[in-house]
């Protein structure tokens, strides 16, 4: 009895072994995005051609901004390296081919979930890093200082390819106004033009809008119009079909958000692993097997939070700090009067 | 037979190929589509499109279909094209003329406009224009009338609009007069064969030309008035003209750079036809007692056309497809409605790449079909 007892247990253990084993290669499997990243070494990001704060490179080609860091958070739990990311700069028009022919792996570039979107085109978008809506710029000589104020035959400049074409319309149609609409394909081209004085007035994500004055001749003589006429929820998208691929990014973009929740900061990260709060022992890897459901090891937040920061820490040091949007309105913490709400990471 | 089988087997083995090598591409994006959860159907054209389009020859809105945006972006790029081509043929058979006068100023000048413009890039020349002219002409309220009637502004060139009663009768008598024209060209040439008498024909049809139309306003009814624009403030900086009709600065800004641009290839053209005919043929035709007005018309002209037309045919084409860089600077050609918005809007890269493909390849083919058959008529005819 005895003996058997022995080998009982060892069977145990050895199908334990053999079920663990396989559970791990199955995401792994499962997952083709995740294999042929770890193979390659690098994460497959697109981004944007130039949006300060969102994604913009400089002169020395470093990627910068909260889009961006979504890739770099995903390159640092898959591959434990934030920097192994190559950045592939999309114009609105070419960013889903990109991402549905197999070019990128993930597109981070400030792109509005909208169920079309989601539903037709073979994509899903795995959650919001930043809250936005599409607003008007106009001139401060103009003296217009609401949307109200607009009358027939005004000339709006803004680029194609966007969810802005379709406010815009709507929004004109229904306070029954005529429009010139001036699409552009790029958004350099629609801020030189705007600046030139070709529209009244130009409109997109009020993020952008408060991006691209900053390029502007003369920042100072250009004011963003108080209405929001939409809601854009931006976000990063993944291909259809790869769900574990889906989890890790939906993952790494709610680790950061949730390791703003919990005062959990690039800086502080290691000493947080002695933490009292299971939570947050949890999301440092300290306790609970969190990675093994994606098929990573359990230090993969951790080094998110290492090596990226936390959500606060990026949002800071890519559009407060650089004077785009120092006020994060929507885009502060549930805790603390904004909608930023993750699920629980457990 | 076994001769005969030689020759089929390498033809059998091409087709084979491209059949082979297409199906593979098709099936290869079907697999891929469907893994990806990506439907494949042309259903979407008759979608309401739900997005404006600044600049349109037919009524269009967003209430319209995705069909109706095509057909707008279709008719915006023909629209460039035709005026393209006209503009480019008259520049460039002048500077062509010109580059062999034997005045210096004249030939030096014709030789550095064509090195000039044709050795920059055409999207930089487009940028060049459409930013030059953004910065460089005057805001609505700061532009002067030119004639009293035209403003050209920032926003566009305004010019009024012409307001027709009984506009059929009018244009019946331009057909009037066109035919007429043919008919006396016809008898004039009969005549000069039989008698050797030469009527001014050329007077004439200037004369009918004008006389016709004129003669349906005296007694045909047909009136015209002219609606001016008109200033009309928006804001405290912001001005517009409303009335007439007004040009968008894209459209001026891309005729203007593939003219030029377009133009310096049509002139090397003329010039190589032209010195392409021998030089005794001008000898010769001046010894008979032609002017040289003659000579240029009836003796070179003619022999110097069956060189330019096929490279100048090229040119056109070229120029066609080149109005696709319309997108750059927000003229609302195939390209950005069709092949930009639309396809955005509605994830259907594959059907609206493939409509835009074909549109471009028929309207290409449109164009070398006509200059072939043109070529034809004007080539030695053996009788």
């Amino acid at each position: 009895m005895f003996k058997y007892l022995k080998q009982l247990t060892s069977l145990v253990a050895m199908v334990a072994v053999l079920f663990t084993f396989t559970t791990e290669s199955m995401a792994a499997k499962k997952s083709k995005t995740l294999k042929n990243t770890q193979k390659k070494g690098f994460v497959r990001c697109g981004v944007s051609q130039g949006l300060p704060g969102f994604s913009n490179a400089d002169a020395a080609g470093n990627w910068t901004g909260v889009d961006v860091d979504v890739c770099r958070a995903v390159a640092a739990a898959v591959l434990g390296d934030a920097n192994k990311v190559k950045f592939t700069p999309l114009s609105a028009k070419e960013r889903f081919t990109a991402l549905t022919s197999g070019e990128i792996d993930i597109l981070s570039r400030n792109t509005t979930w909208t169920l079309s979107r989601d539903a037709d085109i073979g994509l899903t978008f795995v959650g919001v890093n930043f809250y936005d809506g599409q607003g008007f710029m106009v001139r401060k000589s103009s003296g217009i200082t609401s949307t109200s104020q607009f009358k027939n035959g005004i000339s709006a400049c803004t680029n194609i390819g966007t969810t802005t074409e379709l406010n815009m319309r709507d929004f004109f149609n229904s306070k029954g106004i005529s429009y010139e609409p001036v699409a552009f394909e790029k958004a350099d081209e629609v801020v030189a033009a705007y600046d030139a004085g070709r529209c009244d007035t130009y409109t997109t994500d009020k993020s952008g809008l408060a991006a691209q004055r900053t390029k502007m001749k003369n920042p100072d003589e250009h004011i963003v119009l108080p209405e929001t006429i939409s809601k854009e929820p931006l976000g990063p998208v993944v291909r259809q079909g790869d769900a574990v691929w889906e989890d890790i990014v939906r993952w790494s973009l709610n680790t950061m958000i949730e390791a703003e929740e919990y005062g959990i900061t690039s800086s502080n990260a290691d000493m947080m692993k002695t933490s009292d709060n299971p939570a947050i022992k949890r999301l440092v890897g300290a306790e609970g097997e969190l990675g093994a459901a994606f098929g990573l090891d359990n230090d993969w937040s951790l080094r998110i939070i290492k090596q990226v920061g936390n959500y606060g820490e990026s949002y800071k040091r890519n559009i407060a700090d650089t004077g785009i949007l120092p006020d994060r309105g929507p885009n502060q913490l549930w805790t603390k009067g904004g909608i930023l709400y993750v699920p629980p990471a457990r | 037979m076994n001769f005969k089988l030689k020759d089929i087997i390498p033809q059998l083995i091409t087709v084979i190929a491209v059949v082979l090598v297409f199906g593979f591409f098709t099936y290869n994006a079907q697999i891929n589509m469907e893994n990806r959860g990506i439907d494949f159907g042309y259903g979407f054209l008759s979608q309401e499109s739900s997005f404006d389009v600044q600049f349109s020859l037919i009524e269009y809105d967003g209430s319209h279909s995705y069909f109706r945006a095509y057909l707008v972006g279709l008719l915006n790029t023909i629209l460039v094209s035709v005026i393209g081509i006209v503009i480019a043929t008259i520049l460039g058979v002048i500077v062509g003329i010109a580059r062999l006068s034997p005045n210096y100023l004249i030939n030096k000048f014709a030789a550095f406009y064509v090195e000039f413009f044709r050795n920059i890039p055409l999207l930089l020349q487009i940028f060049f224009w459409y930013f030059a002219a953004l910065r460089a002409l005057p805001l609505p309220q700061d532009a002067e009338a030119i004639f009293g009637v035209f403003f050209l502004t920032i926003k566009g060139l305004y010019v009024p609009a012409f307001l027709w009663q009984n506009f059929n009768i009018f244009f019946y008598s331009i057909i009037a007069a066109i035919i007429a024209i043919i008919l006396i060209k016809t008898h004039a040439k009969k005549i000069q064969e039989k008698q050797g008498k030469q009527i001014p024909v050329f007077l004439i049809s200037i004369g009918l030309i004008f006389i016709l139309p004129i003669l349906s306003f005296l007694i045909g009814g047909v009136r015209l008035s002219f609606e001016v624009p008109v200033l009309k403030q928006l804001a405290t900086t912001s001005f517009i003209y409303e009335g007439g009709v007004s040009l968008p600065p894209e459209l001026i800004a891309l005729t203007l750079s593939l003219s030029l641009y377009t133009a310096t290839f049509i002139a090397e053209c003329v010039r190589a036809g032209i010195q392409g005919v021998g030089k005794g043929q001008k000898e010769a035709a001046a010894s008979i007692g032609l002017t040289p007005n003659q000579v240029l018309k009836l003796v070179i002209m003619p022999q110097a056309l069956r060189i330019i037309i096929p490279p100048t045919t090229n040119q056109y084409l070229n120029l066609t497809k080149n109005s696709s860089l319309a997108a750059a600077i927000a003229y609302p050609d195939l390209v950005l409605v069709f092949a930009g918005t639309a396809l955005m809007q509605t994830g259907k890269a594959i059907e609206i790449v493939s409509i835009t493909m074909f549109t471009y390849l028929t309207l290409s083919i449109s164009i070398s079909i006509l200059m072939n058959w043109y070529n034809k008529k004007i080539a030695i005819q053996e009788k």
